[in-house]
């Protein structure tokens, strides 16, 4: 065994616990950091894979961007928090699902390539990507550039306010009044209780 | 380095991710889940290139995870875009409460 096997070891271990722990830990923000350690580690792998390229694409698209945009997309939306209120019913059969699903792949891959022999990895350099991508494959590059633009408008088209055709604001739709804080209900009884108790010493 | 690795660890990340998109109620962590399978997918095309098709003259491997980046990217926006919409509308963003298309 290799150092470079033992070091995939070890930051598949990292990935894996950091993937393991986004899905089952009951603080939103957690979650959203353990899904960071999740995917730096897959930046790891990538490096270990001597595909540079595409581990410095993995680090700043998404340790950069969407982490921070699922951070806040957290921040914005108000949401309950604790096992009950994050996990649904299903989540046994959710759990038996997965771990099948698992078992049946971690069987195809070893019949499938349990028999190839360890390779030492080898990558085209950056610049050879680059020509690959504008030479062979630009097509595909142009409709994948055509998709983000489509995808920028339409997530600005869906996350405005509402407004009417001549740019005014339209009513707002309202939501429902926040649940009252629980220690604030607390305190609300300690001060009827305190009151009624006086009254009756009075 | 052999091949099982990271294929193994492909398989597993997506499985964690499939329990997420099943068992969480938060819309948020749905996607969180979905990002994970994703880069599972990813994985797996980087470790087919640069370990078992090296001598490929395009990179399709490495090429077409730098694609699924993008269209990941561009599925977090739309996504939360819709997460956003539905917590203005129902105050909610918890997925069993999204049942206004079902039959």
């Amino acid at each position: 065994m290799s150092s470079l096997d033992l070091l995939f070891i070890l930051f598949a271990l990292i990935t894996g616990a950091g993937a393991v722990l986004t899905v089952t830990s009951r603080n939103l923000v957690h979650a959203a950091l353990f899904l960071a350690v999740s995917l730096a580690g897959i930046g790891m792998v990538f490096l270990l894979l001597k595909a540079d390229f595409v581990a410095m694409v993995q680090v700043v698209v998404y340790l950069g961007a969407i982490t921070v945009l699922f951070l806040f997309g957290l921040m914005l939306t108000r949401a309950p928090i604790g096992r009950e209120a994050l996990d649904s019913r299903n989540r046994p059969m959710a759990m038996v699902v997965s771990a099948s699903l698992f078992g049946v792949l971690v069987v195809l891959i070893v019949r499938a390539f349990g028999d190839f022999p360890p390779v030492t990895p080898s990558s085209s350099s950056v610049g050879d990507l680059g020509m690959a991508i504008f030479s062979a494959w630009v097509f595909p590059f142009e409709v994948v550039s055509m998709m983000l633009l489509a995808a920028l408008v339409g997530a600005i088209l869906l996350a405005r306010r509402e407004s009417g055709d001549s740019g005014e604001e339209t009513e707002v739709t309202p939501i429902r009044e926040a649940l009252p804080d629980r220690g604030e209900v607390e305190a609300e009884q300690r001060r009827a209780e305190l009151a009624a108790r006086d009254g009756g010493a009075r | 380095m052999t091949l099982i690795g990271p294929l193994v660890l492909a398989a597993f990340l997506f499985c964690v991710g499939l329990y997420g998109v099943m068992a969480r109620r938060n819309a948020v962590l749905v996607l969180m889940s979905v990002e994970l399978m994703l880069n599972a997918v990813n994985i797996n095309l980087v470790a087919f290139q640069n370990l078992k098709w090296q001598d490929d003259p395009v990179a399709t491997g490495q090429v077409f995870a730098l694609f699924v980046v993008v269209v990941a990217a561009a599925e977090v926006g739309v996504g939360l875009a819709i997460v956003f919409n539905m917590f203005r509308n129902r105050a909610s963003i918890n997925i069993d409460d999204a049942d206004l298309m079902r039959w």
